[in-house]
């Protein structure tokens, strides 16, 4: 499989969404809405959930099954309430000392006027910011697409790991030829060249982990929570300082 | 095709011909003028140093290299640069990088992206960043973020405050998701500098955009802003074609950030150093550390 094959393959209308893998990793997920600011964005759904014994944070970009869910939820570009919202569920989790989870499957942040309006940009560079010194341990899993800094807002965590088909990308490899090229139909180059695989990003540094998809939804779904619960026994016996020190320090040699 | 009014002449001496007078007299260079782009009226280059680069008729802010954007603001001869001979890499062998790289370098002057160092402002202790539009339209890589990440560390080291001048076409596509993470990268220096109490002001010139908004842009604890700078996520034009409407007038300008509470301040080039002296005063002490 090509770079671009992987790319359609993150894409396909029928790949598992993010609420399908919390419901079928978490016990008693209960959904919280709204960022207490201006809305509730439903291409981001967060909550409170059991793992096994466990009270988590889980946050997940949500793209929607069909076309009547997908419009609800914008196709998963979050507006800056949704990363609001998620930056709200993660502040409650550091105060009641809940690890957070989150599944990151977006295009992007949403493009438009009332995104521009109420700052887009601020949003995502206060998530990036806080999320750096969040108290408690952050874990992220890229189930499908991984799109720029509307990916990273969900992605500042102490370990990323990538589904085996999804992508992380800079760019939409359809935006990198037209900017670059003038020429959109030259996808395929570009998803080469943006290194934007599971395999190319692990050998990069940028992830930690690849998880196979192989043996199908229910499977992929026990290997993400076999990969949260090993990291969360580590990660909650690890003093706050030292764990801040790792995420930190993770992050700043990435591309040195 | 015959020209219209080509045989016109100017009904008198004091009316004129618009078309005449903008035309700069053939025995003067072309370096010694220029035409203003916003009120189309001519200035003389050398005077333009005087008013910051400003049109002193209209107020249209020209673009200014980082050399000169130090020259303006750092107190004469303070400037000590730093991580000066950082240069980028083709990580992954991105076809043209190399090239686009040298093409830079050869256009700006300067080694990349952005220029970072230690300088006075109004006698003041600060270190500075000045992104370079003429290295590759500012875009940030992984040693733009790295100069800017050992420039808040080191920041944090000596206890100074930061100031950092923006402008930025986004993250730098050829290094892939390693630009992205320069993102994050700065964003946890940002922070832990300001978590020890220490003052971050950004000051965003035309255009910041893309990965630079979204990540240090937008996290000053004061946010100043040039007039009419764009400002935003998602360019005009990428909104304009996922939407396929016309943007409304302002949108996404400096003016429009501040009504809706994204900036500070708008202020005008001529009187951004005063600003920034006075912001510099008005945090060197603390009402809590026992002044009071």
């Amino acid at each position: 499989m090509d770079a671009f094959e992987t790319v359609r393959a993150a894409r396909a209308k029928d790949r598992p969404t993010a609420l399908d893998y919390i419901g079928g990793i978490f016990g008693q997920f209960t959904e919280l809405h709204g960022d207490r600011r201006y809305g509730d964005d439903k291409a981001v759904a967060a909550g409170i959930a059991l793992l096994g014994p466990m009270p988590v944070t889980v946050i997940g970009i949500e793209k929607g099954h069909n076309t009547k869910e997908r419009l609800q939820r914008n196709f998963g570009c979050a507006h800056p309430e949704g990363y609001r919202k998620a930056l709200r569920q993660m502040k409650l989790a550091e105060k009641f000392r809940r690890p957070v989870l989150c599944f990151v499957d977006t295009a992007g942040a949403f493009c438009g006027v009332g995104a521009e309006e109420r700052g887009q940009g601020q949003a995502i560079a206060e998530n990036l910011m806080e999320m750096m010194t969040l108290k408690v341990p952050i874990f992220t899993v890229l189930i499908g697409e991984g799109g720029s800094g509307g990916a990273l807002a969900l992605s500042v965590a102490d370990e990323v790991w990538m589904l085996e088909n999804s992508v992380y990308s800079v760019i939409s490899p359809e935006g990198c030829a037209s900017i670059l090229w003038k020429d959109a139909s030259r996808v395929r180059e570009a998803s080469e060249c943006l290194h934007l695989t599971a395999r190319e990003l692990f050998s990069l540094g940028v992830i930690d982990g690849i998880i196979p998809e192989s043996g199908g939804f229910s499977k992929t779904g026990a290997l993400i929570r076999k990969q949260m619960e090993r990291f969360l026994l580590e990660a909650c016996q690890t003093p706050v300082g030292e764990l801040l020190d790792r995420r930190y320090d993770k992050f700043r040699k990435m591309g040195v | 095709m015959i020209k219209r009014g080509l045989f016109r002449k100017p009904k008198n001496e004091l009316e004129g011909d618009e078309k005449l007078e903008k035309r700069p007299a053939p025995n003067i260079p072309d370096e010694m003028c220029l035409t203003c782009p916003d009120c189309k009226k001519v200035l003389f280059t050398g005077r333009l140093p005087d008013s910051c680069h400003v049109c002193p008729h209209c107020g249209y802010h020209f673009r200014l290299n980082a050399r000169q954007r130090i020259h303006l603001f750092a107190d004469p001869g303070t400037f000590a640069e730093r991580d000066g001979n950082l240069v980028s890499r083709d990580t992954l062998s991105f076809p043209g990088y190399p090239q686009k790289l040298e093409q830079a370098g050869l256009e700006s002057a300067e080694k990349e992206s952005v220029v970072c160092g230690e300088c006075r402002i109004g006698g003041r202790e600060c270190c500075l960043f000045v992104m370079e539009p003429y290295f590759m339209m500012g875009s940030l890589g992984v040693t733009a973020g790295e100069k800017i990440t050992r420039l808040f560390e080191h920041a944090l080291e000596k206890k100074l405050p930061v100031i950092g001048f923006t402008v930025s076409g986004g993250a730098r596509m050829q290094e892939g998701v390693l630009a992205l993470m320069q993102m994050a990268k700065t964003s946890g220096a940002v922070k832990r500098h300001g978590d020890a109490g220490l003052l971050y002001i950004a000051v965003l010139t035309n255009p910041t955009t893309g990965g630079v908004t979204a990540s240090f842009a937008m996290e000053g604890d004061v946010i100043l802003a040039e007039p009419g700078a764009l400002i935003g996520f998602a360019g005009p034009r990428v909104i304009e074609q996922t939407l396929r409407q016309k943007l409304p007038q302002g949108f996404q300008r400096s003016e429009f950030l501040l009504e809706r509470g994204f900036v500070d301040s708008v202020t005008d080039r001529r009187k951004l150093k005063a600003l920034l002296e006075r912001l510099l005063l008005l945090h060197e002490r603390r009402p809590c550390d026992g002044c009071l």
